[in-house]
């Protein structure tokens, strides 16, 4: 258990990283966190001689703002669906968005889409719903030009639900497609 | 990482221990009223210190969850005979209101074995006939004891005391009902413990939640187990390798092996009744649609093809149909397919949606989970058409499984937030509830005759 936590928290952490390294693309020698800190500045102290530097803030382009978003979003990878129901929600799209654009940018990188359901209806049915909600995602990624090779779904029905209880907010919170890097 | 998972679920497979306790416990919320009244003697125990094992509060216990019989109290009963001669007043019975009375008595027959001796006694009969009918024929006077509805004698060992009760309520049942007892079957089902370090366990019990066993421990969901006409076998679905896969095990020798892994859906699988084939669910080629594999050449044969879904299928007791569940005509309802032909017609037009079809033993009904008005009932219809009637009124009830004998359905329901199991009788007068002590218990699968 403790080893998947690390894995995913790698796996949200790495494609960061990555980016954050392809923003820096200036002389200057921030790191990636400094340059993702925007207005709050940086300052670094040496004690021995007692003098300090300063950064000035960098200004972005448009390409690299969304890049950030797009990072920021990918942090997220969890999308929910209606009830009995497939169709990805106009919220969703941004998301996806995100994710599409950093796989078809890394064509190495595969990405494994549970789906999921609440647990109405039966066990077996709710797996096929979960297929479908799997293999709509990949739809939506396909058609932002992702490689089919880059993508494998599974199913899990009603079998791990996030919250395990019998309520309208337990169930939204269960009907979902998860992108698991 | 997989090959990790795979060694610990394989490891854990062969310890087959028993728990401590039996985590289910019937609990009866519907029907004794209409139940019939019977009297069960506690038997006799001839032998030195306390007697050996209580047949009779097992016999009770398994009457009373029939659903058909009403045992009366023990200490209602006006005496305690252990044999029919011991009975000097039927009328006393008779007065009891009681159809049967069980009667018998316990002695030491070696270390180790005991005989049983009991009687299934009708007291009306035996005051019409004061325990015995006599006439006249070409050989002189004859005498009978019509009352005697059953006597038997057994040697039973020490360590089988709790089956041969079983035993003894299988031929009382039989004796009154016509219909065979289903006291010596068992269930399985998948146990969650979200708490656990491999949350997900097969688990086979008694039909009454007696000697639970642990047939696979796993860190990934398993899902429905379907048995082996013989009873020794169970086919389920697997997620051990982040993807879902049926396999079948051996429940005594826990000797396991991977009967499909296509692309996508491996699910829902269902032992033809001779045993030679698995019906299934795979979306290998698009959608859910409906196989048979031949489990010895292990070839699958395409039955359905639909882009919808199709899950869930289910034999007929005759081999030659399969009922499934199918959202070709917009919500999901039962249809059924003629394996020869091909031929696909419709079964199912109540209620907003159907799912779940079993077909019961006798071919002439079909158990439905149905979904009116938001709600998941277990429902029964005639099959392949007729009467269709709401069985329960508990919620968001699913996989419906029947006794062999027909008597009863035994299915998944939430009760207090938890998915336990629950029991209703065919006609829908009796039902129960089945509480975990903790976890959730989901998928029942009730066992053929062993």
């Amino acid at each position: 258990m403790e080893l998947k936590k690390v894995v995913k928290a790698v796996a949200v952490a790495l494609p960061m990283i990555v980016l954050a390294a392809c923003s820096s693309t200036s002389d200057d020698m921030t790191t990636g966190d400094e340059s993702r800190a925007g207005g709050t500045g940086a300052s670094q102290t040496d004690g021995r001689r007692g003098v300090e530097t300063g950064a000035a803030d960098r200004r972005l382009t448009p390409q690299e703002e969304r890049q950030e978003r797009f990072a920021e979003l990918r942090r997220d990878h969890v999308i929910y669906f209606d009830f009995d129901d497939a169709s990805i929600r106009g919220e969703f799209a941004e998301l996806l968005s995100a994710h599409g654009d950093y796989l078809v940018r890394n064509p190495n990188v595969s990405v494994i889409i549970e789906g999921h359901t609440d647990e109405r209806g039966t066990p077996e049915y709710n797996i096929a719903l979960g297929e479908r909600r799997a293999k709509a995602v990949v739809d939506y990624l396909l058609n932002l030009g992702v490689s089919s090779s880059q993508m494998t779904t599974v199913s899990y029905g009603e079998e791990k639900p996030l919250v395990r209880q019998s309520n309208e907010r337990a169930w939204s919170q269960n009907r979902r497609a998860v992108l698991v890097y | 990482m997989k090959r990790f998972a795979v060694w610990f679920v394989l490891i854990i497979a062969v310890t087959f221990g028993p728990r401590a306790h039996a985590s289910l416990e019937i609990v009866i919320t519907e029907g004794i009223d209409s139940a019939r009244p019977i009297a069960i003697v506690p038997f006799k125990w001839s032998g030195q210190g306390s007697a050996p094992y209580n047949f009779t509060e097992v016999v009770a216990a398994d009457l009373l969850r029939s659903g058909r019989f009403n045992p009366i109290p023990t200490r209602d009963l006006p005496s305690r005979p252990s044999v029919d001669t011991d009975i000097t007043d039927f009328s006393v019975w008779a007065r009891l209101g009681v159809e049967a009375m069980l009667v018998g008595s316990v002695d030491e027959f070696a270390p180790g074995r005991y005989e049983v001796t009991y009687q299934l006694i009708d007291p009306l009969r035996g005051q019409i006939t004061s325990g015995l009918s006599q006439y006249l024929d070409d050989e002189g006077l004859v005498s009978e004891q019509e009352h005697i509805l059953e006597t038997r004698t057994s040697v039973v060992l020490d360590t089988q005391f709790r089956q041969y009760a079983h035993r003894i309520s299988d031929v009382v049942y039989e004796a009154l009902t016509g219909e065979r007892g289903a006291f010596l079957t068992r269930i399985a089902y998948v146990f969650v413990d979200p708490n656990a370090e491999l949350p997900y366990q097969l688990m086979v019990s008694d039909y009454d939640g007696e000697n639970e066993r642990v047939l696979l421990r796993s860190p990934q969901p398993l899902m429905s187990p379907s048995w082996s006409p013989d009873g020794s076998k169970l086919a389920y679905v697997s997620f051990e390798n982040q993807r879902a896969e049926i396999f079948i095990q051996d429940i005594y020798t826990t000797q396991r092996e991977r009967l499909t892994s296509f692309p996508g859906i491996n699910g829902s699988p269902a032992w033809s009744p001779d045993g030679k084939k698995m019906a299934m669910v795979l979306s290998k080629n698009g959608a859910p649609d409906i196989y048979v594999m031949d489990l010895e050449t292990r070839q699958v044969r395409q039955i359905t093809d639909h882009w919808r879904i199709d899950t869930e299928p289910s034999w007929t007791p005759d081999g030659k149909e399969l009922v499934f569940t199918s959202e070709r005509g917009g919500a999901a309802q039962i249809y059924r397919v003629e394996l020869d032909s091909g031929r696909i017609r419709r079964t199912t037009f109540s209620g907003d949606s159907n799912l779940g079809g079993v077909v019961t033993p006798d071919g002439r009904g079909l158990v439905i989970v149905s979904r009116d008005s938001g709600r998941y009932h277990i429902a029964r219809q005639d099959y392949p058409s007729g009467n269709f009637q709401v069985l329960t009124q508990t919620t968001l009830d699913e996989s419906p499984s029947i006794a062999p004998n027909g008597s009863m359905i035994i299915y998944s329901t939430t009760y207090q937030n938890r998915q336990v199991l629950a029991l209703v009788s065919m006609d829908g007068r009796f039902q129960a509830r089945l509480p975990s002590r903790e976890g959730e218990v989901k998928a029942p699968a009730w066992s053929p005759f062993l």
